[in-house]
């Protein structure tokens, strides 16, 4: 099983099918990983000593780069802890993972190291924290944007809480524009979406379920979109949930508007039709739409109109899950299966296997503006070795503490032998 | 691998087809929605009696579980499990234990402590009822009352006896439904039974913020204008306008409303010269429906009443002998595998 933290001096991964997305690299090669760098790619690697990894009819790639967790902190209301769910995240294959505001709230020093330390001290995977944009996340007051920066956040976000008003989030815009900070959005209008729970749409009106309709993305996005323009600050958006954002995002990007986007795997697999018989484990927000935004979504995916495709981890303790679909907590786990999702969206013909990977591993980290998700020589490895047709049994092999999934129970195709994380082995299959 | 979700109807029925919970009546066979009927009219008479009860319930528990006060619905619910000998306890829980904090899990798993057959649960969000059939022990039989948005099934299938009372069968029959579907539960059940049973038009009538996005779906054509809809319609029925729309800015004022929506003689022509006039009720006399109206000679308003415990009377004595076949075939199956010399205990 997993043994974390065990530092082996070099380590030579052997005859693997190397495929690294940002440089486009797509063959078999062997890997040397020593004092924790990445030395070298290439053929009949020699390395005397080294822990050798046979990896013949397995894939090498980049560490994931997650660009969307929630955190579990004592007073989140999730289950599990920073070990679990960051354990569960390494034999996902994920290295690095963007952590939403919303666990604490992300507004005080504090905070921030409590996250790095516990992050540090399990070792099972790089937690990169985004700071609160406004104190309490409350939306009136700004944060200490530069100071979270500087204690080692990445960016800065309202992760979904409202914000009073256009002036308030004007003026957080300037200020994070100040620092380059770039601010991550979640456009869901409050007051279009207040007491929803589910995609207005036909199956919501048949179950009787209060809507949350497409619109209330779009015409928030819309408004960000404008501010962004006037302010010049970096945007990402994350979980675009229907076709109209899509249109809005393709015409800012043509128009050279420095934004990126994201989207969580279960909207890509699943739509609303998957809340039939009020199945509370796919009560999400932004809420599963229709098949129709479904398959805009995979193509704005496919074309690059949305950077990344993220797991939006949410677990969740089963009492809050036990109750009537609209009493429940919103949120899906999602670091176990978002590797073996993936590769069966390209299993599905929805995505070619190229852009599918580095819609996990280099385009999240360039949303992110950080330097992750690619094979890079000279630098800490982080990467992970697959075998692409192992089935992950997840009656068995499910690791967060959240049961919230409707996987839960499956079995998947794509197994991890080995994740390497900075250096460190953080995840190795027996 | 995409999971497979259980279709919501899967959960009210035994495997040989037999009401096991009664929760929406949506994807129900014909069949069994015509036994509800049958069943139904052996029981009208049961009222007018000199001693108004069958032994079809002796010696079982029904729990009355409202996480939403509901005076008019439980006591039919509660005079219809009596006339058929149950025990009865009603639990008021709006006002006990889960506003102490107890979870509905916790409740459910006390209230089963209790021996309860039956659960008869209102409640104010969509769904809760499957929710309550998935997780109580299999032998509990559970009889939705009206949940959020989402079904009022018992409601629906005594409108449907109301209509076959009157109209002699749905073959033809063109039903308006008119006001408030958004908010209605009462709506959606009718709308899947009508179809079900083989009404030829179901119509929807109210203005577009009282009408749910994709009304369609249900079933129905919809319409945003009274005499349009009505036209030639067999079967009115209107809805109960809460007073709190108009706070939540989904219409201007009950006057305008009334004039656009509200029932009068003078809307009531454009239906058929025999078109019969209903109302789940409690009436909001001016609001949505005229005096004249729902006094008048097609309002059938008052027999829907007494239909109500007949039909909750049927609904109820089908689920608990569905529940009873159901164990039975369960003890039996339990029986032939340690009979093979199955080593493996049940669960």
């Amino acid at each position: 099983m997993a043994s974390a933290n065990r530092n082996r001096a070099h380590i030579l991964i052997r005859k693997g099918r190397v495929i690294d997305p940002a440089s486009g690299r797509d063959d078999v090669a062997d890997l040397l990983i020593e004092n924790g760098r990445l030395t070298r790619i290439g053929a009949s690697l020699d390395a005397p000593g080294a822990d050798i990894v046979e990896a013949e009819g397995h894939w090498v790639l980049p560490g994931l780069v997650d660009a969307c967790v929630h955190l579990s902190l004592p007073g989140s209301g999730r289950t599990g802890d920073i070990a679990s769910e960051t354990r569960a995240a390494a034999a996902g294959g994920i290295t690095h993972l963007a952590a939403q505001p919303d666990c604490g709230p992300v507004d005080s020093t504090a905070v921030v190291r409590l996250i790095r330390e516990q992050a540090g001290q399990a070792g099972f995977a790089r937690i990169m924290p985004i700071a609160a944009m406004t104190q309490g996340l409350l939306g009136e007051q700004l944060a200490e944007m530069s100071t979270l920066a500087r204690a080692g956040c990445i960016a800065v976000g309202n992760a979904g809480g409202k914000v009073a008003n256009a002036l308030v989030l004007k003026r957080s815009l300037e200020y994070a524009a100040t620092f380059d900070l770039p601010v991550m959005f979640r456009p869901q209008d409050s007051a279009l979406s207040v007491g929803g729970c589910a995609h207005e749409g036909p199956v919501a009106t048949r179950l009787g379920l209060p809507g949350i309709p497409a619109v209330a993305e779009s015409v928030d996005l819309s408004r960000d979109l404008l501010l962004v323009e006037a302010t010049g600050v970096r945007a990402h958006f994350q979980q675009i949930s229907s076709r109209d954002s899509l249109r809005l995002l393709r015409a800012a990007k043509r128009r050279g508007l420095p934004v990126t986007a994201d989207v969580s795997i279960q909207h890509l697999l699943l739509d609303e039709s998957a809340l039939e018989g009020f199945n509370s484990h796919c009560h999400v927000i932004p809420p599963l739409r229709s098949a129709e935004d479904r398959e805009a979504l995979l193509e704005a995916v496919a074309d690059g109109t949305i950077d990344a495709i993220c797991s939006q981890h949410t677990p969740i303790g089963s009492s809050s899950k036990a109750a009537p679909f609209p009493a429940t907590k919103p949120g899906m786990a999602g670091v176990d299966v978002l590797l073996s999702l993936v590769l069966q969206l390209v299993d599905d013909g929805k995505l070619d296997l190229l852009r599918a990977l580095d819609a996990v591993t280099a385009a999240p980290a360039r949303c992110l503006g950080i330097q992750a998700g690619q094979l890079e020589t000279g630098r800490p490895a982080s990467l992970c070795v697959l075998d692409p047709v192992g089935v992950k049994d997840l009656r068995e092999d499910w690791l967060s503490a959240g049961n919230n999934s409707p996987w839960r129970h499956a079995q998947l195709k794509g197994s991890v032998k080995l994740t390497v994380c900075q250096g460190k082995v953080s995840w190795l299959s027996d | 691998m995409t999971p497979t979700l259980a279709p919501s109807s899967r959960v009210q029925l035994t495997d040989d087809g037999k009401l096991r919970h009664f929760l929406t009546t949506e994807h129900l066979p014909r069949s069994l929605l015509e036994d509800i009927l049958d069943t139904a009219a052996s029981f009208v008479d049961v009222g007018g009696r000199a001693i108004k009860k069958v032994p079809l319930l002796r010696g079982k528990t029904v729990v009355n579980l409202f996480f939403e006060s509901s005076t008019r619905t439980r006591s039919t619910f509660e005079l219809a499990a009596q006339r058929l000998s149950a025990d009865v306890l009603n639990l008021d829980i709006a006002k006990s234990a889960t506003s102490k904090g107890e979870t509905l899990l916790d409740t459910l798993r006390n209230l089963e402590a209790m021996a309860a057959d039956m659960f008869v649960v209102r409640h104010q969000d969509s769904g809760a009822p499957f929710f309550i059939a998935n997780e109580v022990t299999p032998s509990v039989a559970v009889i939705n009352a009206g949940d959020g948005r989402h079904a009022h099934p018992t409601q629906a299938m005594l409108d449907m006896y109301t209509i076959r009372h009157y109209k002699g069968g749905f073959a033809g029959l063109k039903v308006a439904i008119v006001g408030d579907i958004l908010h209605s539960r009462v709506a959606r059940s009718q709308v899947h039974a009508l179809n079900i049973l083989g009404a030829e038009e179901v119509r929807l009538i109210g203005p577009k913020t009282l009408l749910p996005v994709d009304a369609e779906a249900l079933g129905a054509t919809v319409f945003t204008d009274m005499a349009q809809g009505l036209k030639d319609v067999d079967v009115v029925i209107m809805l109960r306008l809460q007073k709190e729309r108009m706070d939540s800015a989904l219409l201007p004022s009950e006057g305008e409303f009334f004039r656009l929506y509200g029932l009068n003689n003078d809307k009531l022509q454009f239906a058929k010269d025999d078109a019969i006039v209903m109302h789940p009720g409690p009436i909001n006399r001016g609001v949505e429906i005229a005096s004249e109206v729902a006094d008048g000679p097609r309002s059938v308003i008052l027999n829907q009443v007494t239909f109500g415990i007949a039909v909750r009377m049927a609904v109820m004595s089908m689920a608990i002998s569905g529940q009873d076949s159901d164990s039975n075939a369960l003890a039996a199956s339990a029986e032939n595998m340690e009979g093979a010399g199955g080593a493996r205990g049940q669960r």
